[in-house]
């Protein structure tokens, strides 16, 4: 939700003429920051099934785990399941950082396979509060070995609740973003321990090492006058720009007509929509800090030993945890808690191995992936996108524009997702 | 049933003041300062809103969580079973269209002729061509609906929204958006009695008590959104920022000039 809060703020679907200067591929926008907060336009999607039969799994996974009074609302792991009536591939799909199952992505993704006759069982991230409350053993999400198998045994529990109702064919899986990179080593765990057994394994706008990807998230927030620890002045400049510019233009409603006018009347620079994308990530990252920080009462942002009552106000953690930088969680959280766990461990070592770098050969040896990411995903560096085409040859799909997961909902896009798994499976 | 009606909202009450007192039984050890605290922060508060009842609000959330959880949603469900989706949007279109009534009472109050007299086109075309609005032809007659109630009139003229409320039922609001819901509320009661449209069936108050609860319960039908359902641990802000947001923005308020950075 938090994502497409923003998102709402500043501009959605547009009804942007279709206009591109590659003939061969018409998704239209080309600035990469852009693309990404605007998306696909409604006419440039593919018509996907409105309603399809859904089944809203709340999953025991941790039984043992008390749910803190702060999160009485948290009943346990969220997934959503899309079910056919006839025998079908599964298809698993993994959120990107900070979202759950019902993000707007994944459930264009789920809609999308549904009509294509798969059956979709969607998971919220590992860094998302639903999943470190109700899954994650450790509590401290970032790590993409302990992660994966937090998240394989979700899917394994997950699978459990439905396997009576449902007759499945095959396995697939599929993510995006932090979720993809997760895919990966879930397909790894998976070849030890053969649950599933997956035959098809789709990564969409992979990072290939976290920190890079982050460190070029964390520049964006750098730009903006200040610094980052000035977004609450740089959040709510934007906003009253935002506010003027509505009440100036005499518009109907916020719609598309104004939010088409504010992409047209470039009223954010592109430094700014860079901030504002950042700030997103902030704002995602900030759950995800809080939540792990009560789960383990670590003593973080919340006083250690405090129990936090249902109405308790969060104001104060909300600005704290905002103002956190990833390195910060890095450095004083996330890495603090590896090396007591295998000491010895460096902080250089603890990065590198949360990158598709530290399984490059069970990757680069395996038939089962695809990957369809942008030349101009900000997350990836030259250098980054050029080992991807190195490792996945011949299995991977580089789009000229479409910034992060701006194309995702693209009917191009789609139909290669969808054809992915329709195809027929590439013989090792 | 009205009793009943009653008795639920006491237990869901009482379930709520339960829940408090077994959180507070627990925390015994002393607390230790965190790493990361309020005091080293020089910034704005982003998405900042006056909510000096924060308290109450959450606990007016919570309230509106559990009666959704326990009592409408089910409601709701049970009624998009049972009924067909032809139906259910026939339903929401009578009464958006009644709905019009209060958008024409405050374009008028707000002296807006042109948005009156389009609002007004709306209200008869639709409630004659679109069959007491069954059916929607203005729309595509070009004219527009303009969502306007009472709160936005109080706003148009320059009475500044107050604190953040939450309201049971209702949800997210403020004080001056509680007061123009109110004298809506009113307006409408009283064109109701004044036309009296059930006077024939000589059983007047048990037909609009039944249509009031078909109204609640189209109500939360058309409305998607769910308390909670983000599972963001700040999600009571980011509602309650983009609420008010979008009424100062409507009521065509916009902030102070940009500060300079």
């Amino acid at each position: 939700m938090c994502l497409r809060l923003l998102v709402i703020l500043i501009l959605v679907c547009l009804p942007l003429p279709g206009h591109a200067a590659d003939p061969e591929y018409g998704y239209p926008i080309t600035g990469s920051y852009e693309a990404t907060i605007l998306g696909t336009p409604p006419a440039l999607m593919p018509e996907l099934p409105a309603r399809i039969p859904l089944r809203q799994l709340v999953l025991k996974v941790l039984p043992d785990r008390k749910t803190p009074a702060v999160f009485f609302y948290n009943d346990g792991l969220r997934c959503t399941l899309a079910y056919q009536k006839k025998k079908a591939p599964l298809v698993f799909l993994i959120a990107g950082a900070g979202s759950n199952d019902r993000s707007f992505k994944l459930m264009t993704m789920m809609r999308a396979l549904y009509a294509a006759g798969f059956h979709v069982i969607t998971l919220p991230s590992t860094t998302h509060a639903n999943f470190i409350i109700s899954a994650s053993r450790g509590g401290v999400p970032g790590d993409l070995t302990e992660d994966a198998a937090d998240m394989y045994r979700a899917m394994q529990i997950a699978w459990e609740k439905v396997s009576g109702d449902i007759e499945v064919s095959d396995f697939y899986l599929g993510g995006y973003s932090l979720g993809a990179a997760q895919a990966a080593f879930v397909a790894k765990l998976d070849e030890e321990s053969r649950v599933f057994n997956f035959k098809k394994v789709l990564l969409i706008n992979p990072p290939v090492s976290l920190y890079s990807s982050v460190t070029r998230i964390e520049e964006m927030l750098k730009q903006i006058p200040g610094g980052p620890k000035k977004q609450g002045v740089f959040f709510n400049r934007m906003l009253s720009r935002f506010s003027e510019f509505y009440s100036y233009g005499n518009y109907v409603a916020i719609n598309d007509d104004f939010l088409y006018a504010i992409y047209q009347e470039k009223l954010f620079s592109r430094e700014e929509t860079a901030g504002l994308i950042g700030l997103t990530f902030r704002i995602n990252l900030a759950g995800m800090i809080f939540a792990s920080d009560v789960i383990t009462n670590s003593g973080y942002v919340v006083p250690k030993n405090r129990v936090l009552k249902p109405d308790d106000s969060l104001s104060d953690y909300f600005l704290v945890s905002t103002h956190l930088s990833f390195y910060e969680y890095l450095n004083e959280y996330l890495y603090p808690y590896f090396a007591k766990q295998q000491p010895g461990l460096t902080k250089e070592a603890f990065i590198e191995s949360l990158s598709l770098k530290s399984i490059e050969g069970y990757l680069k040896s395996s038939g089962k992936f695809g990957v369809m990411t942008n030349e101009n995903d900000f997350i990836l560096t030259k250098a980054e996108l050029d080992y991807l085409r190195v490792v996945f040859e011949g299995r991977i799909t580089v789009y000229p524009r479409g910034g992060h997961l701006g194309n995702l909902e693209y009917r191009d896009n789609l139909a290669r997702l969808v054809g992915f798994f329709k195809e027929a499976e590439v013989q090792p | 049933m009205r009793r009943d009606m009653l008795r639920l909202l006491a237990v869901l009450t009482l379930g709520l003041s339960l829940a408090g007192c077994a959180s507070t039984r627990e925390a015994s050890l002393a607390e230790v300062r965190p790493w990361h605290s309020i005091k080293e922060f020089r910034d704005q508060r982003m998405a900042d809103v006056a909510d000096p009842w924060e308290g109450f609000n959450r606990s007016m959330y919570r309230f509106n969580f559990n009666l959704d959880r326990y009592l409408l949603l089910p409601v709701v469900e049970g009624y998009e079973y049972l009924t067909p989706r032809f139906v259910q949007k026939r339903v929401s279109g009578i009464f958006n269209n009644l709905s019009e009534l209060r958008n024409l009472t405050n374009s008028i109050f707000q002296l807006k002729g042109t948005e009156s007299a389009t609002t007004l086109g709306r209200f008869l075309t639709n409630s004659t061509l679109g069959l007491a609005g069954m059916f929607d032809p203005a729309t595509s007659f070009g004219l527009a609906r303009r969502d306007q109630d009472f709160g936005k009139t109080l706003g148009y003229w320059g009475a500044a929204s107050g604190p953040y409320l939450v309201l049971p039922f209702f949800g997210p609001s403020s004080v001056r958006d509680t007061a123009g819901l109110a004298v809506d509320s009113g307006i409408t009661y009283g064109i109701y009695t004044v036309v009296d449209p059930f006077a024939a069936t000589g059983n007047s108050l048990a037909y609009s008590a039944g249509l009031t609860a078909l109204e609640g319960v189209d109500m939360r039908h058309q409305q998607s959104f769910r308390y909670y359902e983000s599972g963001y641990p700040f999600e009571y802000y980011m509602v309650r920022f983009l609420y008010h947001e979008k009424r100062e923005i409507e009521t065509g308020k916009a902030l102070p000039a940009e500060p300079d950075p």
